[in-house]
């Protein structure tokens, strides 16, 4: 049972958005040492990503503040998992990979905030075409894709994606997310998409949504 | 009034006969050629067709000479992909470890053939349009190219915690930059936009920008030897517009996020206000639907001039038709005439 009430989350988010690893370090010793348990610490870690998710949504936050608040986190959970003797999920089945271009933050952002919400999950890496990415994820079997994109032709592919996909028979969900998906809301669902992840935090409630609350 | 004319009399606030219209169409030039997109940049005197065409028949205020920013990595010895439907993009960056920054020499730009094919479009657009067009000639921003030459994690990684090797990197690429924003001065080009996206506080916070990029644009722009135009390439630029106006930039894309009277309540008359039509959004529009943004953007930020009518990236997708570009002309045309009548 996670008890949230005294939870430093202000503090912890505060840490994060100063990108201040050694205060964020210190506080989640102090939550260790006091309660022990990996759910206390990957609830705090949830919900300030959380909070840093939606002030970037406001444009109150930056990307960068986004990005190395997730890096942070992940490193820290990944230092307490076996700390506290807890594992990674291993289902759903998920993989992450960016379409066409090299540019990774926004895969590394939701990879980090999955990781720090305590899902394991394949990173098949940037610069993929529609083939790869359709042929790794048949290989892999996997239960949700999810697909980054900053160009707009790239977000267009993400068509092409699922249609060879649905071809092949696989029923994986595909979410995406990416800069051409926020500046069209509608975007996703021209790509037929399941799902329009806008940050890391979101993209782990769809997850939970679509494997009826999480295994 | 020509289209320079029109666009240095809005830059001065004051109102021409109407509003000036900057369309930032690049790779669309292909497609008015009916070539693909690495064919048309193949040659020089393809974009330059190209621009000319495409100046007249969207009754353009400019003709530029940006190709597409991965050429400039092409200079550093970097990878370019070419694709059919959208801009060039730059492959996997090319420093791999942060310690390559202090072996990395300033390209020179004459040993470079994609930026000396953007000198040769500037010198030959400039014997026809002459004085009467502006030709906007383009850089990345010494603070913005290492997301292409080092991966956007690694270079936060040192903005934050690596001081000295972002402060050498900035100095090679500053160095670059004024070389290369001179160079197409020196071969006609009017102004230079400068592409800053990791100025707005989308990308980069405040505080940070302030403690580094704000020192690099103030440096990089007092020794480009021209009028500097800034982009955020979409991303919002009001809380940041007071810091920008004191790099010395003459003018500022905003996003179709920020609020653009906001803006201009903001320049104050010091700087101009570009923008800030949503080009992605464009892509979904019908000859209605652009009419009914024009018309609303005209009524919010064409009075008193300062203001010149743009998309809100810096590039018009592939993907808008010609019916939207041809709407977009024409609604300029029909609501942009000064004095601009208030809606009724």
């Amino acid at each position: 049972m996670v008890e949230a009430i005294n939870l430093p989350i202000e503090d912890f988010q505060t840490a994060l958005l100063q990108i201040d690893r050694i205060k964020a370090a210190e506080i989640f010793e102090n939550i260790y040492k006091k309660k022990g348990n990996f759910e206390t610490l990957e609830h705090m870690t949830v919900e300030a990503l959380e909070r840093i998710g939606v002030g970037w949504e406001d444009d109150q936050l930056s990307l960068s503040q986004v990005y190395m608040g997730g890096v942070i986190c992940e490193e820290l959970i990944e230092k307490y998992m076996p700390k506290c003797g807890s594992s990674y999920k291993k289902k759903p089945k998920i993989a992450i990979a960016v379409l066409q271009d090299h540019h990774a933050l926004g895969k590394r952002i939701v990879y980090s905030v999955l990781r720090a919400g305590g899902y394991d999950l394949i990173d098949f890496g940037q610069g993929l075409s529609v083939e790869e990415i359709v042929e790794k994820t048949i290989e892999a079997e996997l239960d949700i894709l999810l697909i980054s994109t900053l160009m707009l032709p790239s977000a267009l592919k993400v068509k092409n994606v699922v249609e060879s996909l649905r071809k092949k028979g696989s029923s994986v969900k595909v979410v995406v997310g990416g800069a051409p998906f926020r500046l069209d809301s509608s975007m996703w669902q021209k790509v037929n998409a399941d799902a329009d992840g806008k940050n890391g935090t979101e993209v782990k409630k769809i997850i939970e949504k679509l494997t009826e609350g999480g295994q | 009034m020509n289209s320079m004319a029109r666009v240095m009399t809005a830059l001065n606030y004051k109102e021409p006969d109407r509003v000036p219209l900057f369309l930032n169409l690049t790779i669309t030039g292909a497609k008015e050629l009916e070539m693909s997109i690495k064919d048309y940049y193949s040659n020089a005197d393809n974009v330059v067709k190209g621009q000319l065409l495409m100046k007249n028949k969207y009754s353009n205020d400019m003709v530029t000479s940006f190709l597409y920013s991965a050429a400039e990595i092409e200079a550093w010895g970097g990878e370019v992909a070419f694709y059919e439907d959208g801009p060039p993009n730059s492959g996997e960056p090319f420093i791999k470890k942060i310690e390559d920054i202090y072996k990395m020499e300033i390209p020179n730009i004459n040993n470079t053939a994609g930026l000396l094919k953007g000198l040769e479009i500037i010198k030959k657009l400039k014997k026809i349009v002459n004085e009467d067009t502006p030709i906007i000639g383009a850089v990345t921003a010494p603070y913005s190219l290492p997301v292409m030459q080092m991966g956007f994690g690694k270079y936060l990684e040192l903005i934050y915690f690596r001081k000295d090797e972002f402060n050498q990197l900035m100095k090679i690429n500053e160095e670059f930059c004024v070389a290369w924003a001179n160079a197409q001065l020196k071969a006609g080009a009017t102004a230079i936009s400068y592409a800053n996206p990791l100025a707005s506080p989308s990308i980069v916070e405040r505080d940070t920008y302030i403690s580094t990029g704000f020192e690099v644009a103030k440096r990089t722009i007092a020794r480009i030897r021209g009028p500097v135009a800034t982009n955020l390439a979409s991303g919002i630029a009001l809380p940041v517009i007071k810091d920008l106006m004191k790099t010395g930039t003459k003018a500022i894309a905003v996003s179709a996020k920020d609020d653009i009277d906001e803006a201009k309540r903001i320049a104050n008359k010091d700087v101009a206000i570009i923008g800030n039509l949503n080009a992605i959004d464009m892509t979904n529009w019908d000859r209605e639907r652009t009419r009914k943004e024009v018309k609303k953007l005209i009524q919010k930020a064409a009075k008193g001039g300062g203001f010149i009518l743009s998309d809100n990236h810096g590039e018009i997708p592939w993907q808008v038709s010609e019916d939207v570009l041809l709407e977009i002309a024409e609604t300029v045309k029909e609501y942009g005439t000064y004095p601009i009548k208030a809606e009724v």
